[in-house]
């Protein structure tokens, strides 16, 4: 069977049925007056998994990282940790810490004894909370600034000193409320990075709330697409985004093109469809619907080829039309490209040479095609 | 040239305050201290010497020459001074300490409290000052004497058989210095716990704080500013006052307000009384601006 992109170091206790979650959400329902944040919610977080919950704001993301942390209750529902409800038990009770999406630093203490705060709430001597303390600010590359208080430091260290402060106590999993949403681009894409290699190296469950997919797919093992409280998909990233389950998941990660049309026929694994602008479609699908259903064929920008001829197989998977807009991103192209009927396809090339001869240019009449597994039939 | 004007502008607007303090503040502090080092005398200004023109330079070096610290050294021989500062400074801080303590749970009460109600808390902290302060305080009177309508309640209720002696005690001065500078403890507080991040609550209990350790840890010290701020509200004024303890306390209560005003009306001791002002004056802004000098150091830290 082919694989659905590289699943990152083969970790995928999700798939085993033998493995036993670390977190079990379990039918939870969190309503603030007529307003239902989290609607009967069932989820499993595996022990070392990195496990983001991803949605637009206002879908329930944070109300249910805050509830895992402690601060809001279920209306119903129930969440085992570690084998055991956390029904009741309040967030300082609780093995679990967060790192908030302001850093809530304390403001009037130094670097040092913001990461030292629940040691020596813990009561842990003092010995002991000065090497933890220095352990956590090497982790974080911050010795330097140890004596500084928060408002004396940049982004990016207020955002070390908040990670070294909810590592310190190490916690069974960490809570992550948009951890990267306060710093630059560039500095975004690094700290990802390192955030993945300190889960790993730490040996910890890491829980992330964020928007930002781009940031959900370089970090998680898994990631949940949330919307108006529910769970739409949970999957990797690499089955989100070739195999989205939803017109919802589809549209909502990354850049897709919908073709809408009628089931001719199913068989042998392929069905095929004729779109409402006339393309006929052939597409690998293991499902069989009926004929005469209705059918969406959704297909990745970057998995529709572009020519000045027409291929062999057209008019299967084909269609004729002209160069509408182009965008140029450096490393790669997008080409809006206007079918006959008035459909407008965004197509994606990589830039894999420096400079091509005769480029494609605005009006010119092409042809756009695919193949038969490029794309994904939605059900919905 | 409009360049010039804006400039000349914003120099003005500086100008302002200073100038304010020159004319409402320095001036009268350089008054009462001139006065303070002349004596008293049976005349119209009651002290001498009395500077004009007519001497010439001569003539006014002259006068100055009678200058002396006589009033001061004065202040020091009588025990009663001495007495007054001790009592008010004492008086004027346990009145800020309990206003303190009931201040500060209103303040945090108000901070907690829905966003669309806080302004109404608000209002009803401030409303007092829409009535008379004097009236106020003599209304404290009907409530507190023996007959008042404190004891009737007390006893109607059956908590008491002989009415509560409180008006004319230090108790009295007590209840009318908290009752009247309540406000001024409540307001600065309120500010400082009304603009803290509510998430730092709520890290410090992730980290294991229960609400009580949290609210020691975090949101005491971080009010800290408005709470010293709201002292010294109350603690300054308290210490020169003379309305509370001239009609609620007792004879035997010694404040220096009330010694300053009998020597300035009843004893027409212009001399000495501005020397009571000027050690009062002392005796207050010395500590403050050591405070501030240690809070400015401590914010110097850490950087």
């Amino acid at each position: 069977m082919k694989s659905l992109g590289s699943i990152r170091r083969s970790f995928a206790p999700w798939a085993d049925p033998a493995s036993k979650p670390f977190i079990s959400v379990k039918n939870v329902t969190k309503k603030f007056g007529d307003f239902t944040a989290v609607d009967d919610l069932s989820l499993n977080i595996y022990t070392r998994e990195f496990f983001a919950l991803l949605g637009a704001s206002g879908c329930g993301k944070s109300t249910l990282l805050r509830m895992l942390a402690g601060f809001e209750q279920p209306t119903s529902g129930e969440i085992i940790l570690d084998g055991q409800s956390l029904a009741g038990i309040p967030p300082y009770r609780r093995p679990v810490n967060m790192m908030f999406q302001s850093y809530a630093l304390f403001p009037h203490m130094t670097v040092e004894n913001n990461v030292a705060f629940g040691l020596k709430q813990d009561g842990m001597p003092k010995a002991d909370i000065a090497e933890r303390v220095a352990q956590m600010l090497k982790l974080v590359k911050l010795e330097k600034f140890a004596k500084r208080k928060p408002h004396h430091l940049s982004g990016g260290q207020r955002q070390r000193v908040a990670l070294a402060r909810s590592l310190a106590k190490r916690p069974k999993v960490l809570l992550l409320d948009e951890p990267l949403g306060a710093l630059d681009k560039k500095l975004r894409e690094e700290t990802q990075f390192e955030l993945m290699d300190l889960q790993q190296e730490l040996g910890l469950t890491f829980v992330v709330v964020t928007h930002d997919q781009e940031e959900a797919m370089t970090m998680a093992d898994r990631i949940a697409v949330m919307s108006h409280g529910k769970v739409v998909q949970v999957a990797t990233p690499a089955e989100i985004y070739e195999a989205p389950n939803s017109r919802f998941v589809a549209d909502f990660i990354g850049d897709v093109n919908i073709f809408d049309g009628k089931v001719i026929s199913a068989e042998d694994g392929y069905i095929r469809v004729e779109t409402t602008g006339g393309i006929p479609v052939r597409m690998a699908s293991p499902d069989k619907p009926g004929n005469g259903a209705t059918a969406a064929v959704a297909i990745r920008p970057e998995k529709i080829r572009i020519g000045r001829q027409p291929p062999a197989h057209a008019p299967v998977n084909a269609a004729e039309g002209e160069i509408w807009d182009i965008g140029y991103l450096g490393d790669m192209t997008v080409f809006h490209i206007r079918l006959k009927d008035g459909k407008v396809i965004k197509a994606s090339s990589l830039n894999a040479v420096r400079a091509v001869e005769d480029p494609l240019g605005y009006d010119q009449q092409v042809w756009i095609s695919f193949g038969e597994d490029a794309g994904v039939v939605l059900k919905d | 040239m409009a360049k010039l004007a804006s400039a000349l502008v914003s120099r003005l607007v500086i100008i302002i305050p200073y100038a304010w303090l020159l004319f409402f503040f320095l001036i009268p502090f350089f008054i009462v201290f001139r006065i303070s080092l002349s004596q008293t005398a049976v005349a119209m200004p009651p002290y001498m010497p009395v500077f004009d023109l007519a001497g010439g330079l001569s003539g006014i070096m002259e006068k100055l020459g009678e200058f002396s610290l006589d009033n001061y050294v004065w202040l020091t021989e009588d025990v009663l001074y001495f007495n007054a500062y001790v009592s008010s400074v004492v008086i004027a801080a346990i009145s800020t300490f309990l206003t303190l303590l009931i201040g500060y749970p209103i303040a945090y009460g108000m901070a907690k409290a829905p966003r669309s109600l806080r302004p109404t808390l608000l209002m009803m902290v401030i409303l007092p000052f829409w009535t008379s302060f004097l009236i106020r305080v003599y209304a404290w009177i009907a409530i507190l004497k023996p007959e008042g309508l404190l004891n009737q309640f007390l006893s109607a209720v059956g908590l008491i058989d002989q009415p509560l002696i409180i008006l004319n005690t230090n108790a009295a001065i007590y209840i009318g210095i908290v009752y009247s500078y309540l406000p001024f403890m409540v307001l600065p507080i309120y500010s400082a716990l009304e603009k803290m991040d509510h998430s730092l609550t709520e890290a410090a209990q992730d980290l294991g704080c229960t609400p009580a350790a949290a609210f020691w840890r975090v949101t005491f010290p971080l009010s800290l500013p408005g709470v010293v701020a709201g002292c010294l509200l109350v603690f300054i004024p308290a210490v020169g006052e003379f309305v509370i303890p001239d009609l609620l306390g007792g004879s035997e209560t010694l404040m220096i307000g009330k010694t300053l005003w009998s020597e300035f009306n009843s004893n027409r001791d212009w001399p000495v009384s501005s020397a009571v002002a000027i050690i009062l004056l002392m005796i207050l802004v010395i500590p403050i601006v050591y405070f501030q000098n240690i809070q400015a150091k401590a914010d110097d830290e850490g950087r």
